[in-house]
């Protein structure tokens, strides 16, 4: 194995030689320095072999410098945190580090999977839509496990994600995306106006190509040019420098996302750093400054490790002073060849030949089985080599403006992908732009700055431009692969895409360019295409005999590299994933032993156990005490809205199926509502508290639907309406007293009330005093008990009803439950949401008298329907099992007897069953065809799912006290 | 996507919520034909391109807003409140 | 009858002048560097007039030709596509396949298609990779857990599979979830076991090799642009390719229904919206099943390839985009990590947007129209996927005998007006709700 001093120069580079840095691969011990990348550390310990590819386990090196790499995929971190398919060329390096290559085994030099490139030819594109396929029950035993086992790249860590992640929002006059040349010209030209600026980068150091190339700005190198702007740019208060950020999606109306690295490279990290943040940025204007992705040029075994991109072998030499080989072949079709050739030599690098394509001078074939060792030229000539910086041209970065709907177009000139004429407030500017050099780039930047800043109403003038000596570049000649064995001409390297895949997809017919990466899977790589995608089209081009703009591309989708997903929740995860609601007594009804019970988004009481009891016993317990004595129920969470003024009553009429003109002051009424389909959407009481002064209730689930549908019925349907109407459900506690001797409890508590059944009789609704504080009581009851519901301010929740269970204490008064309410609605035959689900009308509830023949009413004509008319429907009915004991299942099916267990002989279905402490059985509700003509009858239950078929008998679904005796004591 | 109230200013999307077509209109209270009835519960022209439509500025000022906005581009030219709707067309 | 329908289907291979796709082939090819492979579909420009033309080369009107050839004899038709054959919603889906349907009007349709799509690969000679692994909806709630029963009932009374799991089975199953701090708590789920997974691509293409072996002409770039009619009746189409002349019409242009209708006077129960996927990085394996979970409207699974695929729920706003935003986006993920926190480090890859025709009740419509001639198929919502093939065989039928058969009659497009609707969400007429 080579040393750390083998392949790191001695002097030079963008590292810091005073911070060395262990780190692991493959459990190997190494170092580097603070400044390097995974990639430039391994290349400067003289790691070549780092990963293996997708499909054929090929042995892969680093082939590029930045987040378009294709190879060199790693599994950073172990245990919880083990993160796979990170390439190595945009991990930081820290210290401690521990990376491991992937997709291999047992190990990385020797991979049995590579038996896959040994099948390869019979392994083409596709060749998996053509077998497999008898005999047919092994696909799925035999064919498509292996497949799935073979397939995938790094192994997840199945353990949660032990690591925060944080959502911020910012806000600016102009984004700057990306922080090169034309990045930080443009945030500088703007940034001096005094607008607000943010600039994002993804690199962890602001410079871009200028921190890679020897380049020369008013004399100085390009990196000292761009440390010195960022410095100035650090000090303004209006900039907002943002590193290691990719902005990695353009949504609409200048909405961008962007995610931020924050704690990964730190060594430091602490409990309360989030690992990445991920930003909405909303921006007046953009400068897209993305810079370009360089091509390769394909040629047999191009993907052998010591195949790179000239421009990442640069990056490696110049920035991080690493040799990424001792001795160098050059292979290009464009200037930079001399770049690559300076940088090279410059660093240490033997230059053994440079060969210019525009000449007709070709490397035909890259030697080698694990790694690079020489190189076979078109003219036949062998040259010994293990670093080969091949330069194919650049591919503008037009990810973002693409994603905002507009198409890339192909400029014949420059051979390239531009962005087409931008549809949101932005500008592309620089090589992003296809245009490519640093004088360019600069001066697009800062007159995209100086733009932006005047569309958002700041100064406009420019900075002076500086001075720039940069080698030449462009003069490309496109030449995109060279003639050898299409099927080791790889196109997308991840993937082993190779040019006979391409050549394959035509053949078949597959020439759409999207059929071409869905059937070869080009560009569907991590590195979604951006070494490859452009190649490729170029070889679908030559296929179909087309000019390459004629093809088109493939859409451009966000993210522009792949983004973390604990960063896009944020907070929002396991118990966080949406707020929880408490109601003013939860922890009075926690003191008690509540268990609770999840209500959308509340948390109601569930039961309230005590030592020994489990929910059923619980339950049953406080249902009997209730009937027998006295209860206390927390109903908080019944949507409350408050409807004022001339026109209330009008409203109501409109959005309930009853009639509401004759309600008097002081007395509530139960109403029902339907949806505009004649369907029902909620019922509650709404109680009329003064002249032009309604209290309405919804059931918890639709609290804010029915309050949204008010406000939709008035500001919409009915602006001509003079009333208005504000939510109180968190304003005010609720609390339902029910059994004998709520009233002789109220009556302590409310001493100066007349409470009596003449003096506060069913449905009595009326403000008063509590003890000096505002109450309202109402004589409602769902439990069919003689009951009320009491309304006091929410901060008073807790201390109203201790009062009331002190009251209560002499009738052995209890809390109950949602479980002993439910009980107790259904003995009552009382519908709930189990009934009320969105497909049930009125009628099939035995609530269609409710609805008025003589008003308009949302739902009135559509309910007229014979399809929502028929009087086949299933309909409510009560059930009782036949042999008087078995229990009743919900969700159950009723058929006939004596009929086939099929869909055809299906009746209905079981809504809410429950254990009746009042019968001493099961009862249950349920919607059955022809319902109410059947009672007496017996049917089946059928339970196929969980196993049970018992006959039940129909009856009425009022179980308990059918005549309302207890209701109006 | 950004949506302008005319009482807030220009909001983030996750503050309203949608209803969808603002030009079908409730028939009059005493229309009986269900061809009305079924055209306006029912039935939407769907247009690509420019769209009035309604938004409910649910988790801001709660006032209903007719939107128009392009269903392809996703562009918004024009929004005022539900309420006041139609009142320049008279 | 739809199982003697099924039994019919595996037992009769298509005669293709092409090359049968087997092992032997693929060896044969592979000896020969795959230069014999034939073209998968021919390229053909239209003919003056076919008997019908089905709009829309995707999943549905490929599945609709190839039964209108297959079942009922009919081959002289066409499939015309604006752009490349498959590029709408069948490569665009989570590829998920299930009968898991409640309503009566629903179940039978989707169990006839499930029940196709278990012998589609050799039926079509093209491996569309269908993946029986299973769908599980967990339930967040006792009351939930009694609606997947009445849910799995209905489905066994139907002939379907359906297991109604606890909450330890689920544990057991899917060890990815981390069932103790989930916001809500899981009861159990309905598993289907027979449901699963199917590359989607491969149906398009498979669909298309095989209609087109049986003598289709599938028609790319051909966008249409006018519906011919005379006295009412439909007589051809305009396209960008010219006049076509059609004895009959089907539309099967899902996400552009209304705009295709609107050509035929037709005014549609139907909205377009946005739906968005999104993909990992592809990883070793993770998730064994399809796993959905209503508290979050999230569904994931795996690839064979290796990635995480998921959605949610619509966008919510009416859009003909295919392009999506952060909400969205935001809403799925935070769902994702509300059960399966171990997801937090893998990185997304891609998220993409597609446009579906969206039914004022959550559910489909394959239906003649009140244009003698026109056939409508679309409504999809965001279920069409796994439609495919029962789709564009009901379809077929409904065009070939100018009447529904009985597992599409329900899906009518008629049954808005008269009520008969089939709404699974229970949310009513309002397309974003479902």
């Amino acid at each position: 194995m080579t040393g750390e001093r083998s392949f790191r120069g001695a002097e030079g580079g963008l590292i810091d030689r005073e911070r060395p840095l262990s780190f692991t691969f493959d459990g190997r011990e190494m170092t580097g320095y603070a400044g390097d990348t995974l990639a430039s550390a391994l290349l400067a310990n003289g790691v070549r072999l780092v990963g293996r590819s997708f499909k054929y386990h090929r042995p892969r090196g680093i082939f590029a410098a930045g987040s378009n790499e294709p190879n060199a995929l790693v599994e950073l971190g172990t245990g919880a945190r083990r993160t796979p398919n990170i390439p190595a060329t945009m991990a930081e390096l820290r210290e401690g580090l521990a990376a491991a290559s992937q997709n291999r085994w047992p190990s990385l030099t020797f991979d049995l999977m590579a038996v896959n490139d040994l099948l390869a030819p019979f392994m083409p594109a596709g060749f998996y839509y053509k077998t497999f396929m008898w005999p047919r029950a092994l696909w799925e035993r035999l064919y498509e496990p292996q497949i799935r086992k073979a397939a995938g790249l790094g192994r997840p860590a199945m353990a949660p994600d032990p690591d925060r992640y944080e959502r911020g929002t910012l806000h600016c006059d102009i984004l700057v995306v990306g922080g090169g040349p034309a990045g930080l010209s443009a945030a500088l030209a703007a940034g001096r106006t005094g607008a607000r600026v943010v600039l994002c980068d993804e690199d962890f150091r602001l410079g871009g190509r200028l921190l890679a190339d020897d380049v020369r700005l008013d004399g100085r190198p390009g990196h000292a040019w761009a440390e010195s702007v960022a410095g100035e740019l650090a000090g303004l208060d209006n900039v907002r420098l943002m590193r290691r950020t990719t902005v990695f999606g353009y949504y609409d109306h200048n909405t961008l996302g962007a995610v931020e690295k924050v704690a990964d490279y730190r060594e430091d990290r602490a409990a309360d750093v989030p690992r990445e943040r991920l930003w909405h940025i909303e921006a007046h204007r953009v400068v897209l400054a993305t810079g370009a992705n360089e091509r390769p040029i394909a040629f047999t075994n191009n993907d052998l490790p010591g195949v790179m991109l000239g421009s990442a072998a640069r990056a490696y030499v110049n920035r991080f002073a690493v040799r990424p080989g001792a001795r160098a072949v050059i292979f290009a079709n464009n200037d930079d060849i001399g770049a690559t050739a300076d940088a090279l030599s410059n660093g240490g690098v033997e230059v053994a030949e440079v060969v210019d394509g525009r000449e007709g001078w070709l490397v035909k074939r890259a030697l080698g089985r694990r790694g690079l060792r020489g190189v076979e030229l078109s003219d036949g000539k062998r040259i010994a080599c293990d670093l080969l910086c091949v330069s194919g041209g650049w591919d503008p970065a037009v990810h973002l403006s693409s994603q905002t709907g507009v198409k890339p177009v192909w400029d014949a000139d420059s051979f390239c992908l531009v962005p087409g004429e931008p549809r949101q407030a932005e500008v592309s500017a620089g090589a992003c732009a296809g245009r490519f050099t640093t004088e360019n780039a600069l001066r697009d930047g800062a007159e995209a700055g100086r733009a932006a800043a005047a569309a958002c109403g700041f100064d406009d003038k420019a900075p002076d431009q500086p001075a720039v000596e940069e080698p030449a570049a462009g003069n490309l000649q496109p030449i995109w692969t060279v003639p050898g064995k299409a099927k080791r001409i790889f196109l997308d390297f991840q993937h082993d895409v190779s040019l006979a895949d391409i050549k394959l997809a035509t053949r078949e017919g597959y020439t759409s360019v999207e059929h071409l990466k869905r059937y070869t899977t080009l560009g569907m790589a991590t590195d979604q295409g951006k070494v490859g995608n452009v190649v490729g089209l170029a070889m679908l081009a030559e296929e179909r005999g087309v000019p390459i703009a004629e093809v088109g591309t493939t859409t451009f989708r966000p993210p522009y590299t792949p983004t973390t997903l604990g960063a896009f929740a944020g907070y929002n995860r396991q118990q966080h994933f949406q707020p929880v609601r408490r109601t003013p007594l939860h922890d009075w009804a926690e003191r008690r032993g509540a268990i609770y019970v999840e209500a959308g988004p509340w948390l109601r009481s569930r039961a309230f156990l005590q030592p020994g009891e489990d929910l059923f016993a619980a339950s049953i317990r406080e249902a009997k005490a209730t009937r027998d004595g006295v209860g206390l129920c927390d109903v908080s969470t019944l949507g409350k809205i408050d409807i004022q003024g001339p026109d209330a009553v009008e409203l109501l009429n409109r959005v309930y199926c009853n009639g509401w003109k004759r309600l008097p002051v002081g007395k509530a009424r139960y109403g029902l509502m339907l949806r505009e389909d004649g369907i029902v959407f909620d019922d509650g009481t709404t109680s009329r508290l003064g002249e032009r002064h309604y209290l309405m209730t919804t059931t918890t689930t639709h609290a804010g639907p029915v309050m949204a549908h008010l406000e939709y019925c008035h500001q919409v349907l009915w602006p001509e309406l003079d009333v208005q109407m504000v939510s109180v459900t968190d304003q005010w506690a609720g609390l339902a007293i029910a059994g004998p001797y709520a009233r002789k409890v109220l009556e302590k508590v409310l001493p100066d009330e007349d409470l009596s059944n003449e003096g506060f009789p069913f449905l009595a609704a009326r403000e008063m005093e509590l003890q000096g504080i505002p109450a309202r009581l109402f004589r409602i009851s769902f439990s069919g008990e003689l009951g009320f519901e009491l309304n006091v301010p929410a901060d008073y929740g807790p201390a109203v009803a201790d009062l009331l269970m002190r009251a209560g204490a002499e009738y052995n008064i209890v809390p109950y439950g949602l479980e002993a309410l439910d009980i107790m609605r259904i003995e009552k035959g009382h519908v709930t949401g189990a009934e009320l689900h969105g497909r049930t009308t009125a009628a099939d509830v035995g609530l269609g008298r409710m609805m008025s023949t003589k008003k308009d009413y949302i739902g009135r004509r559509m309910v007229e329907r014979p399809g929502i008319a028929a009087p086949e429907r299933p309909s409510l009915v009560g059930l009782v099992p036949a042999d008087g004991t078995s229990p009743l299942h919900g969700g159950a099916h009723l058929l006939p007897r004596g009929v086939p267990t099929t869909a055809e002989n299906d009746e209905g279905y079981i809504t809410s069953p429950a254990y009746s402490p009042e019968l001493g059985h099961w009862i249950a509700l349920g919607l059955l065809k022809n319902g109410p003509d059947r009672i007496g009858e017996t049917v089946r239950m059928v339970d196929l799912v969980r196993g049970a078929d018992i006959p039940v008998k129909v009856v009425s679904p009022i179980f308990v006290d059918p005549e309302g005796k207890r209701l109006y004591a | 996507m950004r949506i302008p109230c005319p009482l807030c200013g220009e909001r983030a999307l996750e503050e309203f919520t949608y209803l969808g077509d603002a030009t079908v209109k409730r028939p009059a209270a005493e229309e009986t034909d269900p061809k009305a009835w079924y055209d306006f519960v029912y039935l939407r022209d769907n247009p690509r391109g420019p769209h009035r439509e309604l938004w409910h500025h649910l988790h801001g000022c709660r006032a209903w807003l007719e939107v128009e906005r392009d269903t392809l581009t996703h562009e918004v030219f024009d929004s005022r409140l539900a309420r006041e709707r139609g009142t320049e067309a008279k | 009858m739809a199982a003697d329908a099924v039994a019919g289907l595996a037992n009769q291979a298509i005669v293709t002048d092409g090359m049968r796709y087997s092992l032997f082939n693929l060896i044969g090819q592979t000896m020969r560097g795959h230069r014999g492979w034939p073209r998968a579909w021919r390229d053909p420009d239209p003919k003056a007039g076919y008997d019908v033309v089905i709009v829309g080369a995707g999943g549905h009107g490929l599945a609709t030709a190839y039964y209108l050839a297959k079942e009922h004899g009919i081959t002289n038709v066409a499939v015309l596509e604006k752009g490349y054959l498959g590029g709408g919603n069948v490569g665009r889906n989570t590829t998920i396949v299930r009968s898991n349907y409640e309503l009566p009007g629903n179940e039978p349709f989707y169990e006839h298609s499930l029940k196709l799509w278990e012998g589609l690969s050799q039926d079509i000679n093209y491996n569309v990779m269908f993946s029986q692994r299973g769908v599980l909806n967990l339930a967040h709630s006792d009351g939930q857990v009694d609606a997947f029963a009445r849910r799995g009932n209905g489905m066994r009374l139907h002939g379907a599979d359906a297991v109604l799991l606890t909450r330890e089975e689920v544990r057991e199953r899917v060890p990815a979830l981390d069932l103790d701090n989930a916001r809500f708590p899981v009861r159990g789920g309905l598993l289907q076991p027979r449901a699963g997974t199917a590359r989607h691509d491969a149906v398009a293409w498979g669909l298309a090799r095989a209609a087109d072996s049986l003598g289709v002409d599938i028609i790319q770039n051909c966008e249409v642009t006018g519906i011919a009619r005379e006295n009412g009746r439909v007589t051809g189409v305009e396209t960008t390719r010219g006049h076509i002349k059609a004895g009959k019409v089907g539309l099967a242009v899902a996400g552009h229904t209304t705009k295709l209708a609107e050509m035929a006077g037709l005014r549609l129960p139907v909205e377009s919206h946005l739906l968005q996927a999104f993909v990992t990085e592809a990883i070793k394996p993770m998730v064994d099943q399809v796993v959905t979970f209503a508290a979050g409207h999230f569904y994931i699974s795996q690839s064979d390839h290796g990635g995480l695929v998921f959605g949610s729920s619509l966008d919510g706003y009416n859009s003909y985009a295919a392009r999506g935003n952060m909400p969205a986006v935001e809403h799925t993920i935070e769902a994702a990590m509300s059960l399966m926190p171990s997801v937090g480090r893998l990185r997304l890859l891609r998220h993409w947007g597609g446009v579906m025709d969206m039914s004022m009740d959550g559910s489909p419509i394959i239906s003649k129209t009140p244009v003698e001639g026109l056939y409508l198929n679309g409504g999809w919502c965001y279920g069409g996927f796994k439609a495919t093939p029962g789709s564009g065989w009901c379809f077929a039928h409904t065009i070939a005998r100018d009447e529904p058969h009985a597992l599409n009659a329900p899906l009518s497009l008629e049954r808005f007006e008269s009520g008969h609707l089939l709404d699974e969400e229970s949310t009513g007429p309002f397309p974003n709700t479902h």
